[in-house]
């Protein structure tokens, strides 16, 4: 068994190429603070005194302070981000993390909650020197009910780990996105992350079914029950729900796992425009009803330029676009006929101009493995400025023709792709380097233009500290007023994750 | 121009964790997805590929198992075969079906579809046998070309490159021959969506062992089945001089 599959496992496209393709650059991105322009609040510095206080409840090990150890600490996935933090604290249990922000809050030093690192709006990075509160050590799986499907763990787990462990158990994680192998079910929490079956399986607003959380001040918010049905008060977990570490650090969670699908099917598409793309989602929900579990799309540049910087195969032939229809059921039998007889219907309608259809879990892998790598490939072709915004699905595709014709040659490419099915576009801009010029043709114009047709400026990637100054383009200024209030009362001295999320008031 | 006849064998599939059974007798493959051995999805492509060079004029593809393995010739008629034969060996026939078995089912379904090449992958990622082109090749005797990774027309007949160790080794062969087909040979096409519709009518003939007069009485008995040792876990060292000490004391340095 071993020999010819280790020799598969280089030909089949590799699993973890996004490490790879992360550090294919070594340069060190800008300062945040300088890049953006950013002025230090009034926070207290942090002294040895301070550093000696950590390492007596973490012990030496679990306080990084060299420059080379913190460095990855301060920068982001996308390498647009980079703090200048000189320490990192690696709690392993909730009472440390407890003592770490009771002591901090009183000696008003501001902190950064980080999970995976795998944020896509800088929000997981220090923008000064805010000590990272890295959550890497608290993941241990605590409970499994193989019954209600209510897995119960520390923040700090690794979603792909998660997903491993309940599938040995007939389950599966309710979320899946590109970073899996790296980000933590605490960062999918603050983040409220989407991802690539929340069309089937819902926001984590359903599947959270409560969690554990440290305020500001060190106090232990315990709303870890593992309930479906809980309506005793205020549903407060709701409030750590995307709250993207600035109301407090998610230390536990419980959330419900759905049964492992017997039957998956995937299948990639070539279709010939837009339009036809939204006529093919119809005809998906309408034929394939319950068994849908994804609909995704990708425009050509999306997808040739992936295959190409990748060293990937595209399974069909160049096609406008391309979308990704995955179906999870029960009984292979009848999800097959279901979907033969969607595909016979769209292949002859000429909605689908060609394609191809697997359940083998390989080939299926491959396929999902070009779409979920876009993000990263683009990387290795120069600076990423990424947009991840909501639009009403008739306005879906609009905006990338229309950021083609006003950058021209200024960009390298534009590309649209993502999760069609729940109306969120990822637009990603190339440049061959940052430059201002650029930044200043693409934001606010992107902001406004999703405005104009009352979109999200942020599907869901969230605010962090790349977005608040746009935040008011989908929030208005009463609502504004009442997160401040909230953050206020949680987090009276502004210590948890400062320059995140709320705009500046002037 | 040719006729060529491929083997084809239903596997579990490469993704998924395989398990060994409590007893110890196989591995578990009850509601495991399967799907077509990788080296013969090259075979198949290759066979395909000189069809579409118009150096063959008919692809047949061979499956020897149960009734599922009719999902993998399927898969071989959607990749471009003309036509499936399913030789039918199913419960604890299958258990036992070694190499030898299927190299006397392929010769004989050779000679009677007339066929003049014989392309198998180079092994089967389940039983790691790597004796199926060999001794079909002996059955028949004929030439053979193993861990080919490429394969051209020469005039008298075919010329293959082999990886061996070290290096590639290139022979010459007449045709008739059989061919087993290596990692590099080809990158195997996806089935698209027409060919997937026009494979459920292509012609799936199925036969039995018993039909073709292969006796498939057992050979070998499998004693146990056994998973391989579990990697001890590592630990983190504080510093080079420990590790170098470490390194000395397990004898590594
Ligand atoms: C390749 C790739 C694909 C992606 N695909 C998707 C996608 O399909 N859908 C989607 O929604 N997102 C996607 N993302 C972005 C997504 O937000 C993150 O991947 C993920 O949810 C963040 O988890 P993390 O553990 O890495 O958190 P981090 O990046 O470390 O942190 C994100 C934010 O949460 C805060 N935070 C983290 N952990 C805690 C905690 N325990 N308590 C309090 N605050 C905390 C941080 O302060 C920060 O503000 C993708 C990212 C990448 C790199
Ligand atoms: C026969 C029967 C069957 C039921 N079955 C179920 C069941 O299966 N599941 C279940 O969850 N519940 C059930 N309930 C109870 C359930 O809470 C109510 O039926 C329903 O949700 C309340 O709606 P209402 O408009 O009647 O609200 P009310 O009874 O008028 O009000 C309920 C509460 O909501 C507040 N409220 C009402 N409207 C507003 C508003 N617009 N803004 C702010 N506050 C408001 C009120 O102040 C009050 O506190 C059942 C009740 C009955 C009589």
């Amino acid at each position: 068994m071993l020999s010819p599959f280790r020799f598969l496992v280089a030909y089949v496209p590799k699993l973890h190429g996004l490490a790879q393709v992360r550090y294919a650059s070594q340069v060190l991105p800008q300062l945040s603070a300088e890049k953006y322009n950013v002025k230090r609040k009034n926070y207290a510095n942090v002294h040895n005194s301070d550093i000696n206080y950590f390492k007596s409840i973490l012990g030496e090990e679990r306080v990084l302070t060299d420059k080379d150890e913190v460095m990855p600490f301060n920068t982001d996935w996308l390498r647009s981000c980079r703090g200048q933090s000189q320490v990192v604290l690696k709690p392993k249990s909730t009472e440390e993390v407890s003592q770490i922000l009771s002591y901090c809050n009183k000696k008003c030093l501001a902190v950064c909650p980080q999970g995976g690192n795998t944020g896509l709006v800088g929000g997981s990075v220090p923008v000064y020197d805010e000590i990272v509160i890295n959550l890497m050590l608290m993941n241990k799986i605590i409970s499994l009910d193989e019954i209600s499907g209510a897995l119960v763990c520390e923040s700090g787990c690794v979603l792909e780990n998660l997903d491993t462990y309940v599938r040995e158990h007939n389950l599966i994680m309710p979320l899946d996105l590109g970073a899996k192998g790296s980000c933590q079910i605490g960062g999918n929490i603050s983040t409220n992350a989407g991802g690539l079956r929340l069309l089937r399986y819902g926001n984590l607003h359903g599947s959270v079914l409560g969690l554990e959380a440290v305020k500001a001040d060190g106090t232990v918010i315990d709303c870890l029950r593992s309930l479906k049905k809980d309506n005793t008060g205020y549903h407060l977990k709701h409030l750590f729900i995307g709250s993207e570490g600035t109301l407090g650090v998610v230390t536990k969670v419980a959330i419900h796992c759905p049964v492992l699908p017997k039957a998956v099917t995937l299948g990639f598409f070539g279709v010939k425009s837009f339009e036809n793309i939204l006529e093919l989602y119809n005809s998906a929900k309408s034929s394939l009803g319950e068994i849908l579990s994804a609909f995704e799309m990708a425009d050509n540049t999306a997808i040739t330029h992936t295959v190409k910087n990748l060293n990937l195969t595209n399974p069909i032939a160049d096609y406008p676009f391309y979308v990704l229809v995955e179906t999870h059921g029960s009984n292979e039998v009848h999800d097959g006929e279901k979907l033969s007889s969607f595909l016979e219907k769209e292949m002859q309608s000429g909605l689908i101009l060609d394609g191809t259809v697997t359940s083998e879990p390989a080939k299926m892998h491959s396929i999902w493995n070009i779409r979920e790598s876009i993000a990263a490939s683009f990387l290795v072709e120069g600076y990423v400025f990424k947009y991840d915004v909501s639009l009403p699905q008739k306005h879906y595709y609009e905006i990338v023709p229309k950021l083609k014709q006003r950058l021209g040659d200024k960009a390298s490419s534009v590309i649209g792709y993502g999760h069609v099915g729940d109306g969120n576009i990822h637009i990603n801009v190339t440049v061959p380097q940052y430059n201002k010029e650029v930044l200043s043709l693409l934001e606010p114009f992107i902001f406004e233009e999703v405005s104009k047709v009352k979109g999200s400026v942020s599907a869901e990637h969230g605010i962090g500290f790349r977005k608040p100054q746009f935040i008011h383009f989908s929030k208005d200024s009463t609502t504004l007023d009442l997160m401040r209030d909230l953050k206020q009362l949680m987090d009276p001295n502004g210590i948890l994750n400062p320059y995140k999320v709320l705009p500046d008031t002037n | 121009m040719s006729r060529v006849l491929v083997g084809v064998k239903r596997v579990i599939d490469y993704a998924v964790k395989i398990r060994v059974k409590p007893d110890k007798s196989g591995v578990v493959t009850d509601g495991v997805k399967h799907s077509m051995n990788p080296f013969d999805e090259i075979a198949v492509e290759e066979a395909v590929r000189m069809k579409e060079k118009k150096l063959a004029s008919e692809v047949i593809a061979v499956s020897c198992g149960p009734a599922q393995a009719q999902e993998t010739l399927r898969t071989a008629l959607a990749m471009g075969a003309d036509r499936a034969i399913h030789v039918e060996v199913a419960g604890a026939e299958y258990e036992t079906l070694q190499p030898l078995h299927v190299a006397k089912i392929l010769a004989k379904l050779t000679k009677d579809e007339k066929a003049d090449i014989v392309i198998v992958g180079k092994q089967a990622i389940d039983d790691d046998s790597n004796q199926t082109a060999q001794m079909t090749a002996a059955m028949l005797d004929w030439p053979q070309g193993v861990f080919a990774s490429k394969v051209e027309k020469s005039d008298s007949g075919l010329t293959v490159t082999r990886e061996i160790d070290g290096g590639l080794e290139v022979v010459k062969t007449k045709l008739p021959a059989v061919l087993s087909a290596d990692l590099r040979l080809n990158e195997p096409r996806y089935a698209t969506l027409p060919n997937i519709m026009k494979a459920k009518k292509k012609p799936l003939k199925k036969i039995s062992a018993k039909d073709l007069g292969v006796d498939l009485s057992p050979r070998i008995k499998v004693v146990s089945v056994e998973d391989p040792p579990v990697r001890q876990a590592g630990s983190v060292v504080p510093d080079v001089d420990t590790l170098v000490a470490k390194l000395k004391e397990g004898g590594h340095v």
